[in-house]
């Protein structure tokens, strides 16, 4: 029997303000094994997931972290690892 | 190294003499500072509020900074960012490189706010005279990194 993963969500600046939400907890689906598939499965929620996390809809790119580094879509979880976060964001702007 | 992130503003003469203290010969560093937003309505107004990610930031930040040191042979490197509300003018953020030559201290430096600019969690919202927005991410700080590859 596979276990479910628990994953820490956080969103900042544009992507946190169209979502309404700083962090989330979620248990994970067995089979989503990247972040990439996290974020289409978020997408899969509809409504202001889908038009903020989906395919660039809002012609902004969304960047991605796993453990609070920089990553792409085909990052792979580590599933046995218990303290999981990922975060999504726009661009970054500092400096 | 020294990273810092921290709503208060700093004393850049202080960090320089800290990092004066290890005797090395050179000392560069670069100040950002908040530009005036068009059309703002009061100058005088907060202009500028950062966010960040609190620990991604830390960590990314000593990251490029480690990466300058091994790459250019510096001795050491300061960096300090500012999160929060921020008027036109106030100082953002100081990167400073202690090493044993100009050339290599200022290369680092600019090494250093180029990846800053460009890996480094950090958002901008601007306040003007209609509301607020966030800033867009600049083309043009992705392709300084181009400079460096």
């Amino acid at each position: 029997m596979t276990t479910q993963t628990t994953l820490q969500l956080r969103f900042f600046a544009s992507v946190r303000e169209q979502l309404g939400c700083a962090e989330q907890i979620v248990q994970l689906p067995a089979e989503i094994k990247t972040v990439g598939q996290v974020r289409q499965w978020l997408t899969g929620r509809g409504g202001v997931w889908a038009d903020t996390l989906g395919a660039d809809r809002s012609g902004r790119s969304v960047r991605m972290a796993y453990q609070q580094v920089m990553c792409d879509e085909s990052e792979p979880l580590v599933l046995a690892d218990k303290n999981q976060e990922i975060a999504f964001f726009p661009p970054v702007t500092g400096g | 190294m020294k990273i810092v992130i921290q709503t208060e503003d700093f004393d850049v003469s202080a960090e320089l003499a800290q990092l004066r203290a290890s005797q090395v010969g050179a000392l560069v560093s670069f100040v950002g500072t908040v530009r005036e937003v068009d059309g703002a309505a009061d100058p005088h107004a907060v202009q500028l509020e950062l966010e960040h990610y609190p620990g991604m930031t830390e960590k990314s930040l000593a990251a490029i900074a480690q990466q300058a040191i091994d790459r250019f042979l510096v001795n050491d490197i300061v960096i300090i960012h500012r999160v929060g509300a921020l008027k036109c003018s106030e100082q953002i953020v100081l990167v400073a490189v202690a090493g044993k030559h100009r050339g290599t201290a200022f290369l680092a430096c600019e090494f250093v706010m180029d990846y800053l600019k460009t890996e480094a969690p950090f958002w901008k919202k601007e306040f003007g005279a209609n509301g607020s927005r966030w800033v867009d991410a600049r083309t043009a700080d992705l392709s300084a990194l181009e400079k460096w590859q």
